[in-house]
């Protein structure tokens, strides 16, 4: 009966350790619009495998649909962690197209935009429901964390359990306040860095290990 | 001075998962509050609470919530609003809580039990007429406009 009980223990702690090993997790890149997630997205995809996630830009609502990277594998310390990063689009309450105008873009393709960012935004919704295993939240750490979006998608992600690492971006800026945001979200761990200019990505790499792996 | 209509408990009119903003108070010229009760929200399921929260707002109402949504809620909350947006009308909503002290204080357990994070008051409104002035742990200071 022992004998049986530590087999079925042994075929199980298998079993699970080969699915732990093969199947890589899906990793979402959460926050609101121009926080830098593609900026970042692109940053571990061209470190870890060469190639870009999608194109990057000033232009809110620049990525309006999901977009994965799979098998980015990542090696620290000895060890290696393969992810899929999932990089979404930014996560907001509203969507005004003549916000676009702004941006000397024509009001055909400003309707065009923010209809997508819509759809966009809906999708990073029901991802974060239901298609990852754990979640980056990049912030833009010269702006203010305390908003509305910010407190609701943290809320969302803690009451699904999954593990959040708060990344802290654009640290190369002068106005820039790490520990604001370190305050606003105590409850988690915070990661300063610049995703542009490649700033603390050695600990970056270090936590995503550390956390997903 | 805006006209403020209240619904407390679903007995001052409209059903109980009916659109408390069926009332005139916004057409002339007012803006219209509905304070909804913790118990009037009880009841409800996710959809009907969304669909009552919209309802109002798309009629320019400001919403208060007694008793906030659930994470999940304010998830399909966002999806449902996104859905919602026309680029010759709606452009989304503005929603403000109080940072939630209480999202670790319960733990897994706490979560688990629901007793976390819908604790907490809500103002909900049509993005386009009301603006965050102000933000932090214990005030939340709006500006409403009424066009």
């Amino acid at each position: 009966m022992g004998l049986l009980t530590s087999l079925k223990s042994s075929i199980s702690r298998a079993t699970t350790s080969l699915f732990a090993g093969s199947e890589p997790k899906r990793i979402g890149i959460y926050g609101p619009p121009n926080a830098g997630k593609t900026t970042l997205a692109n940053r571990i995809a061209r470190d870890w495998t060469g190639d870009a996630v999608g194109p990057e830009s000033h232009v809110p609502h620049e990525t309006r649909r999901a977009r994965r990277k799979e098998n980015v594998e990542i090696k620290r310390n000895g060890k290696s962690v393969t992810i899929d990063v999932v990089d979404t689009p930014g996560v907001t309450t509203k969507v005004d197209y003549k916000e676009f105008l702004e941006h000397d873009i024509e009001k055909e393709d400003a309707v065009r935009r923010s209809r997508e960012a819509t759809e966009g935004v809906a999708e990073a919704m029901h991802w974060l429901r239901e298609d990852v295993d754990g979640v980056i939240y990049v912030l833009d750490s010269a702006e203010d964390p305390f908003t509305q979006v910010n407190t609701m998608l943290i809320g969302i992600i803690e009451s699904q359990n999954l593990p959040v690492l708060i990344f802290a971006n654009k640290i190369d800026l002068e106005d820039s306040n790490v520990q604001r945001i370190a305050n606003a979200f105590p409850q988690h761990e915070t990661v300063p860095l610049s995703a542009l200019e490649g700033e603390n990505m050695d600990e970056v790499y270090d936590k995503i290990a550390e956390y997903f792996g | 001075m805006p006209g403020i209509t209240t619904d407390d408990d679903g007995e001052s009119g409209g059903s109980q998962t009916g659109n408390p903003s069926d009332g005139t108070a916004s057409d002339d010229g007012g803006i219209q509050i509905d304070m909804i009760s913790a118990e009037r929200m009880d009841g409800m399921r996710t959809m009907e609470k969304i669909r009552l929260i919209l309802d109002g707002v798309h009629d320019g109402n400001i919403v208060i919530l007694e008793q906030g949504l659930s994470p999940e809620e304010e998830s399909k909350l966002i999806e449902v609003t996104m859905s919602e947006i026309n680029p010759d009308g709606f452009t989304g909503i503005e929603i403000e809580t109080y940072p939630g002290k209480t999202n670790n204080d319960g733990g897994f357990f706490g979560r688990l039990i629901g007793n976390s994070e819908t604790n907490k008051l809500t103002v909900i409104g049509p993005a386009n007429r009301i603006e965050t002035l102000h933000k932090d742990e214990t005030l939340i200071s709006t500006l409403v406009t009424r066009t």
